[in-house]
């Protein structure tokens, strides 16, 4: 640390230019701001293809969406020059989020509708298949990331469907929307401290709380201590968050969710 | 069986004709698109029969962003010259609103007949459309990131273009935008084909924005350079690792003069033996330096999105032998198209409609916005519908950013009005800085009322939110309802 400079958590933002097509810099200012109200900084390290990665230097790992053919070049670059270090990651309680096409190289593969195989890193025990259409629309889904049930909100667009193993947990249940798969009701993955969705809009601005455990989890991965968030005036937040969730019942409804505990 | 033909089409058209004008006349709409879509399904190969009856053919535009304006423009080069043109000028762009408008101009007393038609048509129609119209001339002017929701991804836009290139018999005369990497070599080899481009743009700040999207090679899949770049990911480009490149433009943008709002001049380097001599037959080697001299335009509409838009309906009449003056004449009394920078006044205001729905279009009008100089006054209005698309993530790819250091006044409207709260909160701006309003009249009162009398209010709207903010302009008198502008 520098110093006199305030604390800082640092984000490894990979594949900036190449994986970014659903606005996933809103995600990252929403964290920079957000520790900045509060007296830290965010510093942010950008690995494009060919920069290697070393475990340890990063607190929180960001892989966003891209269109089919950069990501079929980011997954093979992933393989090469990142992903041993991600995975290391993991194991030492570090934070992940990967959204969308993120979500899928953070798993264990995809598969292509002509059967080619795509190899993930891994990090999160998840297979994705193409399907036949895309899924898209407002979503809302029940999570218990943080331990208390929270609602998160986003949009997706993904012609994947994604199957969870049994090392992943899904990051909630779809109340509306489409989720993993369309089929059963799960949306996104999580494991440790890592997880993946398909929830974009971009994620964060809309979800504070889940802004905030994040923000949490990697201070206390930092500093090794535990932290309590100041709260923050997050009004524009809850009428954004309003207004998304009365689109998202507009749009397609899955069957009532049964309360999270039973499942 | 011919005759039965026959009676069936004319019943399809008086039968899709009566519908459109109950709906004028019930105020749903302007009927620009009803009349259409009953023709196409009471007489699917209405299309085919009505673009056939037109003599001089076809031409048919699409891109992303300006197709609107550029067909605007063409009609008005083709007006000058003399023709009679039809178009869909409401920007009803999808098969209905292409059916309606032969539908109308079928319907004309004899003198009125129209000799060409000049359709734009929206990028994921093209395919279907185009190969009903069998059009003479298709001009592709551009595929930015736009509504992922709806077309998916630029990638397969583009190859569903390819595949309609493919298909185009050798007589379609095709005009590219060399300057965009997505689309300037979907025609391959293909004989006539022409390439329009800016030279290098006056404004050397321009950098590659992070919401520039054809940033790899459609040859080899490496990433590009760019000499030079204009609107978002346009501009001089180049492949370092396979050599593909622009390619050299059969006409091109020079001397450009950029005057803010009030308009701006350009030349247009024409390849030699344009207008030919012979029609319809391209000349052999258009890759010599010019014989003729520069097509100097001025138009009344600003930016630098405007030139592409310019010199690609220049580039078009050039091709369609239309003369130097009336290339001229066109240009120089072109209005704007509904919501492109349209200009009313309300309240002593001087209100500027700069319509945009997606980053690369908001950028444009973000830059343009701070050309003017002084204290801005800002309306922005987000709105998520289907022709907004339901998608409002893309407001994140938008630099608004420079606005904050120079707004005296920002109101925030539309259906995700909150959403663009969110963009400005996390961009930057406190939250006394901005005023929400739900509601759109609200949100244009509390807009005026913090605009000074006499002053200049910049409203960037979305689609949908242009329509209901005309709406609302024509509710309290400053605008005609749109269907009536023309």
């Amino acid at each position: 640390m520098i110093a006199g400079a305030p604390p800082a958590v640092r984000l490894c933002h990979l594949y900036p230019r190449e994986m970014n097509i659903y606005a996933d810099r809103g995600n990252i200012a929403v964290l920079a701001r957000r520790l900045a109200w509060r007296g830290f900084r965010l510093e942010v390290t950008e690995a494009g293809p060919g920069v290697k990665i070393r475990g340890g230097e990063a607190d929180i790992y960001y892989l966003g969406g891209g269109q089919d053919r950069d990501q079929q070049q980011v997954a093979q670059d992933l393989l090469a020059t990142k992903a041993s270090a991600v995975k290391a990651a993991v194991g030492d309680g570090a934070v992940g989020l990967f959204v969308c096409g993120g979500y899928q190289l953070a798993g264990r593969e995809y598969r292509s509708a002509d059967g080619e195989v795509m190899e993930g890193m891994g990090v999160l025990d998840v297979t994705t298949e193409a399907g036949a259409s895309r899924l898209v629309g407002n979503v809302e889904i029940e999570s218990r990331l943080g331990g208390e049930a929270i609602r998160i909100v986003g949009y997706e667009n993904h012609a994947g469907r994604s199957k969870l193993g049994p090392e992943a947990s899904p990051l909630g249940r779809v109340i509306r929307g489409h989720g993993n798969n369309g089929r059963d009701r799960t949306e996104g993955a999580f494991a440790q401290k890592f997880f993946g969705t398909y929830l974009h809009g971009p994620l964060l601005p809309k979800n504070p709380q889940l802004a905030d455990i994040l923000i949490r989890w990697a201070l206390e991965f930092r500093y090794g201590e535990r932290f309590e968030l100041e709260p923050l005036d997050d009004q524009i937040e809850e009428s954004a968050r309003r207004a998304a969730i009365s689109l998202s019942k507009r749009g397609r409804r899955t069957r009532k969710p049964r309360p999270i505990s039973r499942s | 069986m011919i005759a039965v033909g026959r009676v069936v089409g004319r019943v399809a058209e008086s039968v899709a004709v009566s519908t459109s004008r109950l709906s004028r006349r019930l105020r749903l709409g302007g009927g620009t698109s009803i009349g259409g879509a009953v023709l196409n399904r009471l007489e699917p190969s209405g299309m085919e029969r009505l673009a056939a009856g037109i003599q001089q053919g076809c031409v048919v535009i699409s891109g992303t962003n300006g197709k609107t304006t550029t067909a605007r423009m063409l009609r008005a080069c083709l007006q000058a010259d003399g023709r009679r043109v039809t178009a869909n000028a409401a920007g009803a762009n999808l098969a209905s609103g292409v059916s309606a408008a032969l539908l109308e101009a079928s319907r004309a007393k004899s003198s009125g007949v129209a000799e060409l038609g000049v359709f734009e048509v929206d990028e994921a129609a093209l395919d279907k459309v185009t190969k009903r119209l069998r059009p003479r001339l298709v001009l592709l002017m551009n595929l930015f990131r736009d509504q992922l929701d709806r077309y998916g991804e630029l990638e397969v836009l583009a190859e569903r273009w390819k595949k309609l290139i493919d298909s185009l018999p050798e007589g379609t005369t095709l005009l590219l935008n060399a300057d965009d990497p997505a689309l300037a070599h979907l025609g391959g080899d293909r004989p006539n084909t022409f390439f329009y481009g800016l030279g290098d743009s006056d404004e050397p700040d321009r950098q590659l924005s992070h919401a520039a999207d054809t940033l790899r090679c459609r040859g080899c899949g490496e990433k590009l350079s760019h000499d030079f770049v204009t609107v978002g990911h346009l501009g001089g480009w180049r492949c370092e690792s396979c050599g593909l490149m622009r390619p050299e433009p059969h006409f091109l943008g020079v001397d450009m003069q950029l005057r803010g709002f009030e308009g701006l001049s350009f030349s247009v380097r024409t390849p030699p033996g344009h207008p030919p001599e012979t029609p319809g037959h391209p000349p052999e080697t258009p890759e010599q330096p010019p014989e003729t001299p520069d097509i100097r335009a001025s138009l009344p509409l600003g930016g630098l999105h405007n030139v592409y838009n310019a010199l690609a309906a220049a580039s078009a009449s050039v091709l369609l032998e239309t003369t130097e003056d009336a290339i001229r004449s066109g240009l120089a009394d072109v209005d704007p198209a509904f919501g492109r920078a349209e200009q009313v006044t309300l309240e002593g205001r001087d209100v500027r409609l700069l319509l945009a729905k997606n980053p690369t279009g908001a950028n444009e009008n973000v830059r343009f916005v701070l050309t003017e100089e002084g204290p801005l006054h800002l309306l922005i209005l987000l709105n998520d519908r289907t022709a907004d698309g339901t998608d409002p993530s893309w407001i994140w790819d938008v630099d608004y950013e420079p606005l904050l250091d120079r707004l005296s006044g920002l109101t925030l409207g539309g259906r995700r009005c909150w959403e663009l709260a969110l963009r400005f909160r996390y961009g930057g701006a406190p939250n006394e800085s901005f005023v929400v309003r739900e509601s759109l009249p609200d949100a244009l009162e509390t807009a005026l009322a913090s605009t000074p009398e006499g002053g200049v209010l910049w409203v960037l709207p979305t689609y949908t939110a242009m329509l209901e903010l005309r709406t609302e302009l024509v509710r309290r008198g400053a605008a005609r309802a749109f269907w009536e502008t023309s």
